[in-house]
């Protein structure tokens, strides 16, 4: 009795060995381990993964996979900034993909510049009108496409009550279909110069840590840049208060008076809107758009979410831990790829890591259950 | 102005074909403690969830602070002064103690709609302030209160009532799942509250308590109020009576 009542009049009893270390540092050694791991397969096999030491001397890293890497974390890193918010408040988005394919499409078509190398653009969508356009015109377009998407997904769940895993299921299948209808099939090509630099260009100027140069870095500029700033919502405002509440209760936080309908719009609007930079992105690096784009992002950005320790069952995770997430997931693919799996394999290994993901997610919330 | 804080007329919810709560008559005057007690399935949460909004009801009157009331929902009835510890927890597990307390009532360094920027330490400071008024010690109040127990969590429930209340505390079973001494603890606040001048409608099953706390008891039975009665005037055995159906006609308290 003493020793209880210590702790107060009521005897409350609290182990302070329970307060918890930051999930996100579990991901982050992960990470280290990780790369240490292909690093060590890469050196048993006489080549070397993300550190250049013996031949390739010009560099400290191996810029090739590096520059790779950060490209595939940046774009769809992104949408998993959007697909992490979806996931707290308890939802899932598997449309995001698919925006991305319809959204890359349409932004294009208003992309498009007029004469090729003197001839006249032959991917063509529209006329004389829609050609050589500001850049903020696609843009602008990219965007609303984006939200347009989030939006039909917000209303769905909100407001049809259908589980979200089918009402973004459904979103996902049209707007593949969408991307597919908008050209028959056809792939929009010739940007202007300026949306290919969107992409291509280097908004921090010329880097170079040593003697590494980073070219082309800005989607990592711009992933980092929103990761920040939603990692600051998400921290602290209301924002983000909403939506670790109502991932963890929706009852409760219905009860507190949170507007819970409207603030699943706006999350799955963010979404939709954070898929549709990614598109732009994407279509601006690659100068072409294709309606097979961003097949499977969505999987690729969950795992990512749930490999940095957001919960799928709604309440917990981070940005920080999604970034984390996202870096963990493409060592592990380029690592494979590193030590020469074949696509294949990839794709297997892929797989694997999502399901493994999730098992983890479980395991983790039983052992959250039972402490 | 009359002294009645809070009273309903004909109050009535059915769910489909099950009558829940049929044509309740209940009447709370300022300052006074009063227990709802009843069997399981009585109807006792859902007269609260009546009062509160959570539900809408099907029938009756409810009469708040002198005006007839119609709220929207939950945040309509807190925002007119009804606090309220439900019987399923309204907690957050993921979030710590200070933004369970300040759930849907946040305070900010600035407004920006919903970006708004939460001023996590005053909520935080007042959240200490709250928890050292109503006696109730939670050594770390950052750690989600998924890690607490449930008294503990309880507790903070209760912290939270007591912390708002203004002009009347509604407790549906809020010692159900707490130990000897977490239950001295609450019935503490209670006192407090009573002190304080502030009425409470306190659901409980425990007959002991109730007659350690309240003014007096009205006695719920298969949806409808079959007593209420002054506890000066009655004893355990007469409350049985009533909440068994030995004892059936209504009878009136001054
Ligand atoms: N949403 C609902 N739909 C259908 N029936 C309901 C619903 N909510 C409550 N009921 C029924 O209404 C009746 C009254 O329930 P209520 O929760 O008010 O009981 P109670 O007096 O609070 O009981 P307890 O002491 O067990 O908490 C019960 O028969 C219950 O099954
Ligand atoms: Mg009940």
């Amino acid at each position: 009795m003493a020793e209880a009542s210590s702790h107060g009049l009521g005897g409350l009893k609290y182990d302070p060995a329970k307060r918890t270390r930051a999930p996100e540092w579990n991901v982050f050694f992960a990470l280290v381990g990780i790369v240490l791991v292909f690093e060590l397969l890469n050196r048993l096999q006489g080549g070397s993964f993300l550190f250049n030491m013996r031949d390739n001397v010009d560099a400290i890293f191996n810029q090739q996979r590096l520059d790779i890497m950060i490209l595939q974390v940046a774009i769809i890193g992104i949408i998993a900034l959007g697909v992490t918010q979806v996931i707290i408040i308890g939802g899932i988005d598997l449309s995001s993909g698919s925006v991305v394919g319809v959204t890359a499409m349409v932004t294009m078509s208003f992309a498009q510049t007029a004469m090729v190398n003197g001839n006249p653009n032959p991917k063509a969508i529209f006329g004389e009108w829609a050609m050589d356009l500001p850049v903020i015109v696609p843009i602008v377009i990219g965007l609303a496409c984006g939200l347009i998407a989030g939006l039909i997904n917000g209303l769905l769940v909100a407001y049809t009550k259908i589980p979200p895993f089918i009402a973004t299921l459904g979103v996902m299948v049209s707007a593949r279909g969408a991307a597919k209808w908008w050209s028959n099939g056809q792939p929009v090509s010739f940007p202007t110069e300026s949306y290919g630099q969107l992409a291509n260009g280097d908004l921090l100027g010329s880097v170079t840590f040593g003697l590494l140069s980073w070219d082309g870095q800005n989607p990592a500029v711009i992933f980092v840049v929103l990761a920040i700033l939603f990692h600051v919502i998400m921290t602290y405002t209301l924002y983000g208060k909403r939506c670790y509440a109502i991932g963890s209760n929706e009852a409760a936080a219905r009860m507190s008076g949170i507007n819970v309908d409207r603030h699943k719009v706006l999350v799955y609007v963010i979404a939709g809107l954070l898929a549709a930079v990614a598109a732009v992105l994407l279509t601006s690096k690659n100068l072409t758009a294709q309606a097979g784009m961003g097949v499977m992002y969505e999987l690729d950005a969950i795992a990512m979410a749930v490999i940095g320790g957001v919960s799928l069952a709604g309440g917990r995770g981070s940005i920080i831990g999604t970034v984390l997430g996202a870096a963990i997931f493409s060592v592990i693919i380029s690592g494979f790829t590193s030590v020469k799996l074949d696509a294949y394999y990839q794709e297997m290994v892929k797989g694997a890591i999502i399901v493994g993901a999730v098992v983890l997610d479980q395991w983790r919330q039983r052992r959250s259950a039972r402490s | 102005m009359s002294d009645i804080v809070l009273e309903t007329r004909g109050l009535t919810k059915r769910y489909g074909g099950v009558h829940a709560l049929e044509d309740a008559d209940f009447v709370l005057r300022k300052g006074e403690h009063v227990a709802v007690v009843g069997d399981n399935g009585a109807g006792k949460s859902t007269f609260v969830r009546q009062v509160t909004a959570v539900e809408q009801r099907t029938a009756g009157e409810i009469i708040f602070d002198g005006q007839p009331v119609h709220f929207a929902g939950p945040l309509d009835a807190r925002q007119a002064g009804i606090e309220t510890v439900f019987q399923t927890l309204a907690l957050a597990d993921d979030l710590d103690v200070p933004s369970n307390l300040f759930l849907g009532r946040e305070i900010f360094k600035w407004k920006l709609g919903p970006f708004s920027w939460l001023d996590r330490k005053t909520m935080r400071d007042r959240t200490l302030e709250a928890l050292k008024t109503t006696a109730v010690k939670i050594p770390n109040v950052d750690n989600p209160i998924r890690n607490m127990s449930g008294g503990q969590r309880q507790c903070v429930s209760i912290a939270r009532t007591a912390a708002f209340a203004s002009k009347l505390v509604i407790m549906d079973e809020p010692t159900a799942a707490l130990g000897v001494q977490e239950t001295a603890q609450v019935e503490n606040i209670i006192r407090g509250l009573k002190d304080r001048g502030v009425p409470l409608i306190l659901i409980s099953h425990n007959l002991r308590q109730v007659f350690d706390l309240v003014d007096r008891i009205v006695v719920f039975r298969r949806g409808r109020i079959v007593a209420n009665l002054r506890r000066d005037q009655t004893d355990g055995n007469d409350i049985v009576s009533y909440i068994t159906g030995v004892k059936g006609g209504a009878e009136n308290a001054a």
